[in-house]
């Protein structure tokens, strides 16, 4: 068995590498799928804390959590291809509309 | 050294590789792939932490449905533009830092509060399987499970509103 310590490392890490893409990206979509890295970080936490501590509660928050990543993807991407319908770009630097 | 901490520095490795590739890779066919590992080497994972049924969950709707529709819409706008010119300077610089900052952080917060002797449990058949997750998710947790359904009614519905064309357009 291992320290209860490695994997919510790892998940400290991933979550920390989806905040840099987040920031770093200019392409909405690889943004998005920094959000997802997010995600997978914290719903490691769930299920190493529902192993810790023998409880099932975690395995359905991250049943819950799956459900609104899988909305939140559907509803982004189609604002996404809306964007791009309007400005032929998904880079996020283009969107200046609210600017003053 | 044991076969349970070879596997976990396999997966932890093989899964920050992917993210690095994430992050670095310019076309972004390429970040859904890697994308793609990251959530395979986590799913495994939960299977070593005794959680098979959400590991399948990962595989079939992250690594399967969500990706697929990341790759679809990639295919749809036309993959790779790398127009990755910067328009503020001191952006990418202060993101690192301060992302260094927050992952020191919670390292430093990790190696303080949490000692290295707690270990993770053998994982038990009886306490992680299907049915008694059911049995928590039909009664305990009944009412969240019902607005889960309402959010992805909501969802289906605004992505067909979002992505119809308007009404003059599609008189043409």
């Amino acid at each position: 068995m291992i320290p209860v310590a490695f994997p919510i490392g790892l998940a400290i890490i991933l979550f920390c590498m989806g905040i840099v893409g987040f920031i770093v990206r200019k392409n909405a979509i690889v943004i998005f799928m920094s959000l997802e890295l997010m995600f997978n970080a914290a719903n490691l936490l769930f299920i190493t804390f529902a192993n810790q501590f023998q409880q099932v509660d975690g395995h359905v928050f991250v049943i819950f959590v799956m459900v609104t990543a899988a909305a939140e993807v559907a509803v982004g991407l189609a604002m996404i291809v809306t964007i791009f319908r309007g400005k032929h770009s998904v880079d996020i630097d283009q969107l200046t509309n609210l600017k003053g | 050294m044991t076969i349970n901490m070879l596997i976990f520095l396999f997966l932890a490795v093989v899964a920050i590789a992917a993210a690095v590739g994430l992050i670095l890779s310019r076309n972004p066919v390429y970040s859904a792939l890697y994308l793609i590992v990251n959530f395979l080497a986590v799913g495994v994972f939960y299977l070593v932490l005794g959680a098979p049924f959400i590991a399948l969950a990962q595989i079939t709707v992250y690594a399967g449905a969500i990706m697929v529709l990341f790759l679809f819409v990639i295919m749809l706008l036309g993959a790779a533009k790398p127009n990755e010119i910067e328009t503020l300077k001191w952006q990418r610089p202060l993101a690192i830092v301060l992302t260094a900052a927050i992952l020191l952080e919670g390292l430093y917060a990790l190696i303080t509060r949490i000692s290295i002797t707690v270990t993770t449990t053998t994982p038990d058949a009886a306490l992680a399987d299907p049915k008694t997750l059911a049995q928590l998710l039909y009664y305990k947790y009944s009412l969240p499970f019902e607005i889960t359904s309402l959010i992805l009614l909501i969802a289906a519905i605004g992505a067909v509103v979002l992505t119809k064309k308007p009404a003059k357009e599609e008189a043409k």
